[in-house]
């Protein structure tokens, strides 16, 4: 029960300090603005119309699902320098234990990211993105297994990094080929091989397919968007997630303490 | 009695490190004293500090806080210890009273409650005395962004004695704090050590703050080059003596015989008299002197010359 209660205060804490601080959810809510508006609006209105094809709706649910994913791994791979920060340290020398204080990061980023996903949800209104309440209520929960799967690859990307300042550098490596990889602003059904491979590699790729199988189910122009079914997108997330969050926790366990 | 905190040839070599940060040390610390360690910055202080507070595995030796292993039972370990951080640990966007509410339910004291009014009824007594006993009473419901550093030392105080520790670890705790902060953290200090009867371990590079400890040590590249009481730290490092020459160096030592006077002669009579005492030697002394010198270091004299030595 005491570790249930950690978990839910480590979560909550993640949460609340991000309510406290407009700050930082207005910037954390500037690129989801500026991929849905402007760039699914420019790319409709140079290429939508001819092809019939909706951009604005591609763009808003790739976009959803790669903040998502973006939020919540960054949100964890935060503790690297949490040792010397804030209420951080405190944390760390608490008699919990080291798998609680991840559990906990992984749900409080999940919050954290799920805030956004209503800012997002409200500039793909705005966009002119129509949605069913059905729609909504599979964005809701899409929406939750992109976060604990962007979190997860976010342990296993901690466990492999020293310090802030690799963490800095190697990000956004890691992150932007897959926004193009995950094919969250261009379509990627057909790649030559080698890019399909790393498609297939790419962790983003099915959160981002996942969310597009819920939104799209049923619409007419969903073979355009679709790769994969629901089946096959969450069996692999759901293998992926308990690799990274095992294996990952182990090893950021193993080398916090003998550095 | 059974020694609350008892370090056995403690090593830690980073990894990407060609020396060691801490190199064989060894000490222990009764229930209740007032124990401090001392030595400049990157003498081994924090590390050792992150090794007794189980966040840092040492490569070799053994340590035991409250009877419990540190390696083997790091959760008791944490569970007898509180922490305040040389660098602030606390949520500057949150209130004071969510700081120590986190605390709490991370300690296992009491349930997660999202609301300071939600939560039992001991809590929120526990919370205002602890507030009362350091003066914040009006300020727990305040985010910690607006306190001043010193208000923000108190407050991790309330915060780290809320699980009663047995010990209470403090890495250089007045690094940042104005002269009037500090004292009155060290009033606070006493009086929890008074009422509470915990155990006090701290590092500082202050030489001030270890001169009321039970017992110092003095760490230096990972070495402890001086441990006892202040008084006997003191006194080991420190010597207090005269230093006198004369023209006539024969008479002066055969009056000095006469007298019954221990010396040392070098380039000029090293003799050990401090106080008072010198006055009642010099006024016997017949023999016309050259030289009159005393040599009495303050402890700070002595710490860096030790510092500068090691």
């Amino acid at each position: 029960m005491k570790e249930i209660y950690a978990v839910l205060t480590l979560a909550y804490r993640d949460l609340l300090k991000l309510l406290r601080d407009p700050t930082r959810l207005i910037s954390e809510l500037m690129f989801p603005l500026l991929f849905i508006v402007i760039l699914g609006g420019s790319l409709q209105s140079s290429f939508g119309t001819g092809t019939n094809f909706d951009y604005v709706a591609f763009i808003f649910t790739g976009v959803f699902a790669q903040t998502l994913f973006q939020s919540a791994s960054m949100g964890v791979i935060s503790l690297i320098d949490d040792r010397e920060n804030d209420f951080s340290q405190e944390v760390f020398v608490s008699p919990i234990s080291r798998y609680t204080i991840i559990l906990g990061k992984i749900f409080g980023e999940t919050l954290v990211a799920m805030t956004q996903a209503l800012g997002i949800l409200v500039f793909g209104f705005l966009a002119g993105v129509h949605f069913s309440f059905v729609q909504l209520i599979g964005l809701a929960w899409t929406g939750v297994v992109t976060c604990l799967f962007g979190a997860a690859f976010g342990v296993i990307i901690l466990s492999n990094l020293n310090n802030r300042r690799t963490a800095d550098q190697v990000f956004p490596y890691i992150m932007l080929p897959q926004f193009f990889l995950a094919g969250v602003f261009n379509p990627i059904q057909a790649l030559p091989w080698y890019l399909d491979f790393l498609s297939r590699i790419s962790p983003m790729r099915y959160a981002v397919d996942l969310t597009r199988d819920l939104f799209y189910a049923g619409r007419a122009d969903s073979v355009h968007a679709i790769l994969q079914s629901t089946t096959y997108n969450l069996t692999l997330m759901t293998i992926a997630f308990l690799v990274f969050l095992f294996i990952g926790t182990f090893l950021f366990v193993r080398k916090e303490q003998n550095r | 009695m059974q020694p609350i905190i008892e370090v056995e040839n403690l090593t830690k070599r980073y990894r990407s490190a060609k020396q060691n940060a801490v190199d064989g040390i060894s000490f222990s610390v009764s229930a209740g004293e007032f124990f401090t360690l001392l030595g400049p910055n990157g003498a081994g202080k924090t590390t050792t500090i992150s090794i007794l507070t189980t966040t840092l595995n040492p490569t070799s030796g053994a340590a035991h806080i409250a009877g419990y292993d540190i390696r083997g039972e790091a959760s008791q370990v944490r569970q007898n210890i509180g922490i305040i951080f040389q660098q602030p640990s606390l949520d500057f966007n949150l209130t004071a009273e969510e700081n120590v509410r986190f605390h709490a339910v991370l300690y296992g004291l009491y349930p997660f409650r999202p609301t300071f009014s939600s939560m039992p009824i001991t809590y929120k007594n526990q919370v205002s005395e602890l507030a009362a006993l350091l003066g914040l009473e009006q300020e727990m419901g305040k985010a910690v962004k607006k306190f001043s550093g010193g208000m923000r030392r108190k407050l991790e105080i309330i915060r780290s004695l809320l699980h009663e520790p047995s010990v209470l670890f403090l890495d250089e705790p007045t690094s940042g704090l104005d002269p009037v902060s500090r004292r009155t953290l060290w009033e606070y200090l006493r009086q929890v050590r008074r009422e509470r009867g915990t155990t006090i371990f701290l590092t500082t590079h202050y030489l001030d703050e270890a001169e009321e400890a039970d017992q110092t040590c003095i760490i230096n590249h990972g070495h402890i080059v001086a441990r006892g009481s202040p008084e006997q730290v003191k006194a080991q490092l420190t010597e207090t003596y005269l230093l006198i020459d004369a023209a006539d160096r024969n008479q002066l030592r055969g009056e000095l015989h006469r007298l019954k006077v221990k010396f040392t002669e070098t380039t000029s009579f090293k003799i050990n008299v401090k106080g008072g005492e010198i006055q009642n030697l010099l006024k016997t002394i017949e023999t016309p002197l050259t030289l009159v010198k005393t040599h009495d270091p303050s402890l700070e004299d002595a710490y860096l010359e030790i510092i500068k030595e090691s």
